[in-house]
């Protein structure tokens, strides 16, 4: 199984292959540049000419320099974090050093030394460094409240004691049932309380859930059916632990419970291009009274899911008068790492 | 305190298997304490529906179930005149669980001990009637209202009125009527507590008139001599007209448009 000790974000050297990453540093840079065109220029309707100037120069840079990046990050994450930022600042400074000599070469240019650009080259590089770095100190703690929301989203009491009180009923009559509600009980909170770090199988996620609704359907009898629908996913993907749970928790908590009825759970997992869609769907409950705890466990997936793959993710809500729909959309990593 | 005959129980949840665990435990202390389980419920609707023809002693009731939970169905117990005694049981509501602390009111948490069972029961047989007024004043202490329901007496009956089919309610002298598509019921409600209680689904219109936003039809301008109203509402599915005041015109017009 995949184990991944950090997310991407904390680390405080980025990943430069993560789209979230190279937008930051595109925009960072040209905002930079943009600064300097407004400074330089002579006159305010100067500065747009000398941002298009400044741009032939900056924007071949930036793409190198992103394009070797990305080649040298597991190198370079394996570097103590001064000697890997070091050499990210020291090879900017070569890329650009070697585009000035291309351009002289060339012809072009007005035969000033290297020294001005790769010095620019390099204070842009250092504050976008330093931004990256404190980005990802500002997630560390995040990260750690992460997790005790998912736990304390993770086991509502009131799931648990019913549980527990379905469980010691079933014990006189049928006993095997009982052990394995405890056994699924057990599992789910081993799930709960798992390193959040730790990356688990699509299929495993899968499973728990599946565990999870047959808890859920010793207390809710037959008001709870559960339709699942699983596309050809490849089920071995990693995903980050605790997505679909959750998400069926709520589901059950506000689509079901409340009503006297029950309903249907509609669960699809699908895969589309390189992105894996999961989606819950339930039905709308007129007047259900626990409405609060919901935004809870969907603002921590959203966050959890932008700690782990910053832009690369999306969690979308559909709320319609029949049913209320959550879809998570992961990038599919189809080759383990 | 001896009691001769077995103590008559409904058993109230959501959940079949709650059920026959309380089931099962009461079968356990059969020896010290004789009860009969003479009906199950899996709701406050159903309870109530089973208490019209069949009178218990003692009601163990859920909190939280759907359609109409504990709290509501305790509510409209007291507003019974020999209310049978309610025991909640519940997994996990802390607000509740204080709110009974204070109004000395018997609950159990599940999973349920033996032990807190016979002795809620031995309480229960010690003091059988309960303060009807406290069972009416736990739904406003635990969660200051939010009744699906409201109760009417009709010819010593308890009728109940879903509260989201009530088109309007308008005070007379002394009482309150609330009126659905099919008839009119008598409340012995406030108008002003019906308005903080349901101020998201009713609007006043007037001083003695209080209307669902959903049924709010149209308006017309009343004659400048009438000195009832302002203007009318109109609403769906029923050809009453509703006086407006002129302070409540431009609110309840926004109202309608909104």
């Amino acid at each position: 199984m995949t184990s991944i000790r950090h997310f991407p974000a904390t680390h405080p050297l980025p990943d430069w292959r993560n789209f979230g990453v190279m937008l930051r540093v595109l925009l960072g840079v040209n905002a930079m540049a943009l600064a300097a065109a407004l400074i330089q220029a002579p006159e305010p309707a100067g500065w747009v000419a000398r941002y298009v100037e400044m741009a032939a120069l900056v924007e071949p840079l930036l793409l190198l320099a992103l394009g070797l990046l990305a080649a040298l990050r597991d190198v370079l994450r394996k570097l103590p974090l001064r000697l890997g930022q070091l050499v990210v600042v020291m090879l900017v400074a070569g890329l650009a050093f070697a585009q000035n000599s291309f351009w002289q070469s060339l012809g072009f240019g007005d035969g000033a030394n290297a020294l001005r650009p790769m010095l620019l080259a390099m204070a842009a590089t250092v504050v976008l460094l330093r931004y990256f770095e404190l980005r990802a100190r500002a997630f560390s703690p995040a990260q750690s409240e992460a997790r005790l929301a998912a736990l304390n989203a993770r086991i509502r009491p009131h799931f648990l004691f019913n549980s527990l009180n379905a469980v010691l009923s079933l014990i006189r009559a049928r006993p095997q049932q009982a052990e394995a509600a405890l056994e699924s009980l057990s599992d789910l909170f081993r799930a709960a309380m798992r390193d959040p770090g730790e990356l688990v199988s699509l299929a495993d996620e899968i499973a728990l859930g599946k565990q999870y609704l047959e808890l859920e359907k010793l207390r809710l009898g037959e008001r709870l059916t559960v339709d699942w629908q699983i596309g050809a996913v490849f089920m071995e993907q990693p995903i980050p632990p605790l997505m679909l749970q959750p998400l069926l928790e709520n589901a059950v908590y506000h689509g079901i419970e409340p009503a006297p009825e029950g309903g249907t759970l509609r669960v699809s997992i699908t895969q589309r291009g390189d992105e894996l869609h999961i989606a819950i769907a339930n039905p709308t409950v007129a007047h259900a009274r626990h409405a609060a705890g919901n935004h809870i466990a969907v603002a921590n997936i959203r966050e959890r899911l932008a700690l782990y793959y910053d832009l690369e993710a999306r969690l979308e809500i559909d709320a319609g008068k029949q049913t209320y729909e959550v879809r998570i959309i992961l990038p599919c990593r189809m080759t383990s790492r | 305190m001896p009691h001769d005959k077995p103590l008559k129980i409904l058993l109230v949840d959501d959940e079949p298997l709650a059920r026959t665990r309380l089931r099962e435990l009461l079968g356990d202390i059969a020896i010290q304490f004789a009860t009969e389980v003479v009906g199950e419920a899996g709701n406050g609707l159903a309870a109530l529906d089973f208490l019209r023809q069949h009178p218990v002693d003692v009601v163990l009731a859920d909190i939280r179930m759907p359609g109409m939970d504990g709290i509501e169905l305790a509510g409209h117990l007291g507003a019974c005149e020999k209310p049978p005694a309610v025991i909640f049981t519940t997994a996990y509501d802390n607000y509740a669980v204080q709110a009974f602390d204070l109004n000395a009111l018997d609950y159990l948490l599940k999973p349920v001990r033996t032990q807190r069972l016979l002795t809620a029961l031995q309480k229960v047989a010690a003091a059988p009637h309960p303060d009807p007024a406290v069972l009416a004043g736990i739904g406003q202490a635990v969660r200051g209202g939010g009744r699906t329901h409201l109760s009417c007496h009709e010819r010593g009956r308890l009728l109940l009125v879903p509260v989201a089919e009530v088109l309007y309610f308008k005070a007379d002298l002394k009482y309150v009527t609330a009126r659905t598509v099919e008839r009119e019921y008598l409340l012995d409600e406030a108008l002003t507590h019906l308005e903080s209680e349901y101020a998201d689904r009713f609007m006043r219109l007037h001083r003695a008139v209080l209307v669902a936003k959903s049924a709010l039809a149209g308006f017309e301008k009343a004659a400048g001599d009438d000195v009832d109203a302002y203007g009318w509402a109109l609403l769906r599915g029923v050809p009453d007209k509703l006086p407006v005041s002129r302070r409540q015109w431009a609110p309840a017009k926004a109202a309608l448009t909104g």
